[in-house]
């Protein structure tokens, strides 16, 4: 039992500590550089739907995001219930895209403008005849790469 | 003797700051990746290009797939269920027993294969009425896309014994060339009426 004792103890030291905070402030730089602060506040209900063939978005600058579903709670005594587009932080309508991405266009470097995806991230039940409009306005915007968003899954 | 008033100053709750600031970093961040079918959509036709020319491609070089809105396939001007579309648009794609009713077929130079005798233009046009929901939509694409993903990875398999997703540059532009890419997203068209 004298392995437990106190008196027992004698080669290991304590271990030196020092450098412990070098290494968590590595780490805070690491996650400080690698965070993206969510920058919008969805005010729809967006669930995408699931697909298996789903891709991963490269680049994530170069992607402006469409929003659309239907009105959360809290917003539907304003905006019904009826599926709407939400862009950047605000409702708009179909008619507000073209707008939005030559605003988004300019925001870009200029050699990026011609690679710049649109994701839409759309609600599964949502009709396809406000995507068919919106669809139409991006061709009209000339914003011809697009992507469904949609969930990534094994088998469907 | 100013000078040895001046002790140092304990670093010891560095770390503990240090680990405050990191945990709230790593509840704040989301590595959420956006996963999506990526698609391009056609430009729009010029006003002067009235004349449509989609007309001229033969029938049996397009496969018509219908949504109404009641989330109802129409394949080739038949009912048909979600779950057999991946086969028949293969079927299609291929043409593998060189069916009348399939797209024509073609001799083709191509790098790594030689000549080959693959099928003609093939094109696949989706048509949905306004009031099909997205999440149907969005299934049908996946499943025409997954036909022609199969395709490229067994003709990939078969030719090289690797994915197609694991080629080289060259190797993928020539299966591209072998199985290209036919999905069309048609003009909008009401169909069936709302």
């Amino acid at each position: 039992m004298s392995r437990f004792s106190k008196k027992g103890k004698k080669g290991v030291g304590e271990i030196n500590t020092a450098s412990l905070p070098d290494i968590v402030f590595m780490l805070l730089f690491f996650f400080m550089t690698t965070t993206v602060m969510k920058e919008v506040n969805l005010m729809i209900t967006v669930k995408v739907p699931d697909a298996t063939e789903a891709r991963k978005l490269e680049k994530k600058s170069l992607v402006s995001y469409i929003y659309m579903g239907q009105p959360l709670r809290s917003f539907q005594q304003m905006f019904g219930t009826e599926p709407r587009i939400q862009l950047n932080d605000q409702f708009r309508d179909v008619a507000d895209i073209v707008d939005f991405i030559a605003q988004e266009r300019d925001a870009m470097d200029e050699n990026d403008r011609n690679k710049m995806t649109v994701s839409l991230k759309i609600d599964a039940d949502t009709r396809m005849g406000t995507v068919i409009d919106v669809k139409q306005s991006l061709r009209r915007a000339q914003a011809l790469k697009i992507s469904y968003s949609a969930r990534k899954v094994e088998e469907l | 003797m100013g000078k040895r008033e001046l002790s140092p100053i304990n670093a010891g709750s560095m770390a503990d700051i240090a680990f405050l600031l990191l945990i709230f970093f790593l509840i704040t961040t989301t590595m959420d990746v956006d996963t999506g079918l990526q698609r391009r959509l056609p430009r729009l036709p010029d006003e002067d290009q009235q004349e449509d020319t989609s007309d001229k491609i033969k029938e049996r070089n397009v496969f018509v797939v219908l949504i109404n809105k009641n989330d109802e396939l129409l394949v080739e001007n038949k009912p048909m269920d979600i779950h057999q579309l991946r086969q028949k648009a293969k079927d299609f794609i291929a043409n593998p027993n060189n069916a009348e009713n399939l797209p024509e077929k073609e001799i083709k130079e191509l790098p790594f294969f030689g000549s080959v005798y693959i099928t003609k233009n093939p094109v696949i046009s989706l048509r949905n009425d306004r009031g099909t929901s997205y999440g149907m939509y969005i299934r049908v694409q996946n499943e025409l896309v997954a036909a022609k993903q199969e395709l490229r990875d067994e003709i990939s398999i078969q030719q090289f014994g690797e994915k197609f997703d694991e080629l080289t540059e060259d190797q993928t532009e020539a299966v591209k060339h072998y199985y290209p890419s036919v999905l069309s997203e048609a003009e909008p068209k009401n169909i069936g009426g709302k």
